[in-house]
């Protein structure tokens, strides 16, 4: 036994490519872990459905209950956002240029609350199919630039969130 | 590799560059603050808001390029029994958890007045938060043993595991729909940000990383320094 076993030298190389599989296999393991983690709470991970993830939800096997509490995200609709005859509550439209879905609000709008912004807001599906919010989030994109360059591109009809409006008309 | 691994070559690398570091530092994140604060304009949308961003955005690059430095550094620690390895690990891990933590209190302060809400359990912000937990997990873990060396080992285990959390931060914005807004620089069709808002932002980056390796080599030398003491006080007590 003594006689055939390797020099020291190979065997420290032995056991160095063996830790390395060992730590290698042990990452894809992890990896994978994480992966099927992950899809399996989809449902729950996701932060918000858009009016199209709310109408296949309705129309599947699993649909939304009466004061269930959910998250809906979109754009506010162009010429939607109105004032309900007790002068507090906002009625808007919250669309993601398939679909689209009734908002009601009662409360403080934040302040890039505006019509073609991105907003989520937290609430329940009426029965009349009207969201009634109990939250309404206002949703920053990426995109950075000053005033100036702003008003430049909308000047050059370069400005993509009014592409993205003339698609819905 | 393993030349390295002598804390005295290490110490002839690293103290050269450490002014070099400490200068650059300086150099950036002066300019850095100068042109983020005075110089470059204010957002179409957020208006002076978007000042947070250059605090923010670098803090969060650097949480997750401290891990993943601690991740390689521990992976060869373990595979290749590299000492150093287990050291830059140790060292680095409380400067990633204060990157970490101001990454979430600039969000946090970003977010109140644009979201109109200082937290939501969105799928970015809880994975950093995730990573913060993970940092403070590992600087617990290594410093319960009594046996430093099975600390090291056990708690660098942790810090591979940790890393999955790594591309799902990254990507987090872009598998799931998420308060948080994707990726402004890092992207395919190049950078969705101005470029004089870019400049301070990239400026900054440089700043922090310099600062990291400031602190890391400090933090380097307290540690070979600690060790030569504890060897010599052991070999005065069998003396």
């Amino acid at each position: 036994m003594t006689h055939d076993s390797p020099p020291l030298r190979s065997r420290a190389a032995t056991r160095k490519r063996r830790r390395l599989y060992a730590v290698l296999s042990g990452a894809v393991m992890l990896a994978i872990a994480a992966v099927l983690v992950l899809t399996a709470f989809e449902d729950s991970i996701v932060f918000f459905y858009s009016p199209t993830d709310l109408a296949e939800k309705q129309a599947g096997r699993d649909p939304v209950k009466p004061d269930q509490l959910l998250r809906v995200g979109g754009l506010v609709e162009e010429d939607s956002v109105k004032t309900a005859a007790d002068g507090v509550t906002k009625l808007f439209t919250v669309t993601d240029l398939k679909n689209t879905l009734r908002v009601s609000f009662k409360g403080i709008l934040p302040d890039l609350f505006r019509e073609g912004q991105g907003i989520v807001s937290s609430g329940s599906l009426g029965p009349d199919g009207i969201f009634v919010a109990t939250e309404v989030l206002a949703k920053h994109d990426e995109t950075y630039m000053p005033p100036e360059v702003a008003d430049a591109l909308k000047r050059a009809g370069e400005w993509k969130g009014d592409e993205e409006k003339e698609k819905t008309q | 590799m393993h030349k390295y691994a002598n804390p005295n070559q290490f110490l002839r690398i690293a103290n050269p560059l450490l002014p070099w570091f400490s200068g650059v530092t300086v150099l950036c994140i002066g300019a850095a603050l100068y042109l983020g604060l005075f110089t470059s304009p204010p957002d179409y949308q957020q208006g002076d808001t978007v000042r947070i961003m250059y605090i923010h955005v670098p803090s969060a690059w650097m949480a997750m390029f401290v891990y993943g430095s601690m991740a390689i550094a521990s992976a060869t620690a373990l595979i290749w029994r590299h000492p150093p390895g287990h050291m830059i690990t140790k060292a680095s891990a409380p400067i990633g958890a204060c990157f970490t933590m101001i990454c979430l209190l600039t969000g946090s302060l970003w977010g109140k007045p644009m979201w109109g809400t200082w937290w939501q359990w969105d799928a970015r912000m809880t994975s950093v938060l995730i990573l913060f937990f993970i940092y403070i997990g590992y600087i617990a873990l290594v410093n319960a043993f009594d046996d430093s060396a099975r600390g090291q080992r056990t708690a660098s285990v942790l810090v591979l595991v940790g890393a999955v959390n790594l591309p799902i931060i990254k990507f987090s914005v872009e598998w799931w729909n998420t308060l948080h807004q994707p990726a402004s620089v890092v992207r395919f069709d190049g950078p969705a940000i101005h470029p004089s808002m870019l400049w301070p932002l990239l400026i900054m980056s440089v700043g922090f990383t310099t600062f990291y390796l400031v602190v890391l080599i400090l933090r380097l030398r307290g540690e070979l320094a600690a060790t030569k003491i504890r060897n010599l006080r052991l070999g005065q007590a069998d003396a």
